[in-house]
């Protein structure tokens, strides 16, 4: 009861219960309720929530629709699968599948990732340095809404084509698979499979506590005005394309790790796993749970990926159509996603009970306004209903890609 | 709720008290937001020397001089089309332009938007444009914080910095801190840019159409404070309103078809010639143009002040 308090009390207490609850389902609950087999799936959905929970930033926050989050969990997951495949040909050996397609050697830009620092490094390194070039090169050119979208989509087909057309070094339509050991420690053993899965929930819990401390700094409302207001931010002299590039990398950065932790959790990665298809089903999850909210994109994704795994395995075929029902439903009806219900829910009862309202702010423009203006003018009368006709985005092209 | 009787005084007490405290634009705090008028304004100055903006061949702005010095209160007027947002644009790098915009001795032209910011130049919108889910408090905030560091910004904002307090005494918008900028009033919102222009420590200011929309009362509030700002920077403000032109303006610059017509203090603007035949003219031709031009050049012309409400022949100080 005292803990359910405290989650209905916003405030640091309420955060810190929050992530306690999480803790406590992750690493006690859920290893003594779920099989073998399910917590392993579980830690694959977590992985995919990690991408999500950067894309609530990026997208949600920021106002960047990422349709090619793909490339960057793939470059994760590609480097992590290189080095797993590196270390279990052991020194100076060669991976398997290039002795069967390829000359049997080993390419000079795979070597370095046989020491596991340099790859656990490039896992993030790479992802966020292309990032961080593509973004600013995109953002300086104020590319934005669906042009952005598109653009990040078109990059994740090439990715999946590049990499299914190199198939002697990235192992093509196949992918990387077959991988024995992680780090030294034998991935068919179960225990080690569930150390992963602690590792895995543990990571995430950390993305989410980096996500929340960004949204609520004072960069977190920063990136709110980017994308309310992209050009009204440049005339207090800032650097948009700077604010929108650092919450893109962020977002790669954990889709990367997303997609490095993937690969020993699920055992194999192909381009049908980075391509554009997966790059959308990211964002289903996301624009389900509610894209602008802390947990609406990790419960989203692991929701759509926990229905899908178990809608699927008992009508194969029907899943497909639920998933696309769903996303249509929530975009139309509740642009919020799910969170944005719990939002109304919790707001409706109390402005029906006589309620001290939150703060000085009391009951807002109205009142004020009719004092200030002295008589009821049409400035006052209009504050509080005329006000979603008056705010027309005023400078010019300020539309972010908010609403794409 | 157990007791009314102390409650029931602290109600009426802070109803009247909240006016002084909330009734719209507070100059006294506005000292804390604007600092001393020391030094650091005096070389501040706006020189504009031959401004030309054009739009796919077509001239908006042609040759613009123009010079607005620090303490000035300097008004831009003209009818519809005349240029006058397109050298706010120009001035702030959203409009292409030649010519040459100096500021402190910092050239302008060719600098990206966010650059001019830095530089010291501020604007508002003719819609008034602030950030609308964010609070009012958040929209300060933001705006003051342009030169902060990547430490700064990654941390929560404790308690709100001392100028941002002060610029939301002054914007009279202190009891709506936490309320969302979206559904403040009309003249709220235009109180909150200019408040923003505060804090940003802008040194040019430039206000398009700062009281547009506002009650009277309203506008009597916004032009004192903007005299308050002018005493001490430099102010340019666009506006249609003769008004408030005749009421505030310390200079008016007359600009028609991208050409400056006439400059100079409202009363000599009011008796140039050329000023009354622009604004006769157009009064003149949706008359039925039975006026002839050598007629509007006499007194008896109803002279400049075109907006309703205003008595024409003299400059007699009402305001």
């Amino acid at each position: 009861m005292t803990a359910l308090g405290l989650l209905t009390r916003p405030g640091r207490a309420r955060t810190l219960a929050g992530f306690a609850l999480a803790a406590v389902v992750l690493f006690a609950v859920a290893p003594v309720v779920l099989s073998d087999f399910r917590l392993n799936l579980l830690a694959k959905f977590l992985c995919l929530a990690m991408v999500a929970v950067g894309i609530g930033l990026a997208w949600g926050r920021g106002g960047m629709l990422t349709l090619g989050q793909g490339v960057f969990f793939g470059l994760g997951a590609y480097i992590m699968a290189m080095h797993l495949k590196l270390a279990d040909a052991g020194p100076g050996g060669v991976p398997d599948f290039m002795t069967l397609y390829g000359t049997g050697e080993v390419p000079g830009w795979w070597e370095p990732l046989r020491s596991a620092p340099v790859a656990l490094a490039a896992i993030v390194v790479v992802p966020c340095a292309l990032a961080a070039i593509l973004g600013y090169a995109v953002f300086t050119r104020r590319v934005r809404g669906a042009y952005f979208a598109i653009l990040s989509q078109a990059l994740a087909a090439a990715f999946a084509i590049l990499l299914v057309g190199q198939q002697k070094v990235t192992g093509g339509t196949n992918g990387l698979n077959g991988f024995r050991s992680f780090f030294g420690y034998d991935l068919t053993d179960p225990v080690n499979k569930r150390m992963i899965f602690f590792v895995v929930a543990g990571v995430l819990l950390v993305m989410v506590a980096i996500v929340r401390q960004l949204m609520v700094s004072r960069f977190g409302e920063l990136l709110v005005a980017v994308r309310d207001q992209e050009n009204r931010v440049r005339f207090l002299g800032y650097d948009p394309a700077l604010v929108k590039v650092v919450a893109y990398v962020v977002a790669a950065g954990m889709a990367a790790i997303g997609g490095a932790l993937f690969v020993p959790v699920v055992g194999i990665i192909s381009p049908a796993d980075v391509g554009v298809v997966p790059s959308i089903a990211f964002l289903v999850g996301v624009a389900i749970g509610g894209r602008a909210t802390l947990l609406g994109p990790v419960l989203g994704a692991v929701a759509v990926s926990w229905a899908q795994t178990s809608l699927s395995e008992s009508f194969p075929s029907g899943w497909i159509y639920v998933q696309g029902a769903l996303f249509i439903v929530v975009v139309a009806f509740l642009p919020g996603g799910l969170a944005s219900l719990v939002g109304k829910l919790r707001r409706t009862p109390p402005q029906a009970s006589p309620t001290p309202p939150p703060g000085p702010s009391g009951p807002p423009a109205a009142p004020r306004a009719a004092a200030v203006t002295g008589a009821a003018t049409a400035t006052a009368t209009t504050a509080a209903p005329g006000a979603p006709t008056a705010p027309v985005p005023t400078v010019r092209a300020a539309t972010g890609g908010h609403d794409d | 709720m157990t007791d009314p009787t102390p409650a029931t005084p602290a109600t009426p007490a802070t109803t009247p008290a909240t006016p002084p405290a909330g009734d719209g634009i507070n100059l006294a705090s506005a000292s804390a937001v604007l600092g001393a008028s020391d030094d650091r304004f005096r070389h501040d100055y706006l020189e504009v020397r031959g401004l030309h903006v054009e739009f796919d061949g077509f001239v908006a702005v042609d040759s613009v001089d123009l010079t607005v010095v620090q303490g000035d209160l300097r008004f831009l007027i003209g009818p519809n089309g005349a240029g006058k947002t397109t050298i706010v644009d120009a001035i702030t790098g959203l409009a292409k332009a030649s010519g040459s915009v100096r500021f402190g001795g910092t050239e302008l032209l060719g600098r990206k938007v966010h650059r001019v910011a830095r530089a010291g130049v501020g604007r508002t919108f003719q819609t008034a444009s602030v950030f609308e889910e964010l609070t009012v408090l958040q929209n300060l905030d933001i705006a003051a914080g342009a030169a902060r560091g990547p430490r700064e910004l990654l941390r929560r904002r404790g308690s709100a910095p001392e100028n941002v307090e002060a610029a939301m005494e002054t914007i009279g918008l202190t009891h709506l801190r936490d309320v969302q900028a979206g559904i403040l009033a009309h003249g709220q919102k235009q109180w909150l840019e200019i408040g923003m222009l505060l804090v940003q420590d802008a040194r040019l200011l430039l206000l398009d159409e700062p009281v547009a929309g506002m009650s009277h009362a309203e506008r009597e509030q916004t032009g004192l404070l903007l005299q308050r700002i002018g005493d001490q920077r430099t102010v340019v403000v666009v506006e249609h309103d003769m008004e408030f032109l005749r009421a505030f303006a310390s200079s008016v610059t007359v600009l028609h078809m991208g050409s400056v017509l006439s400059e100079g203090t409202y009363a000599e603007v009011q008796a140039d010639p050329r000023v009354q035949e622009v604004y006769l003219g157009t009064a003149g031709a949706a008359r039925g143009a039975r006026r002839s031009r050598p007629a509007s050049g006499t007194a008896a012309a109803p002279a400049l002040p075109a907006a309703p409400g205003v008595p024409t022949t003299t400059t007699t100080t009402e305001a």
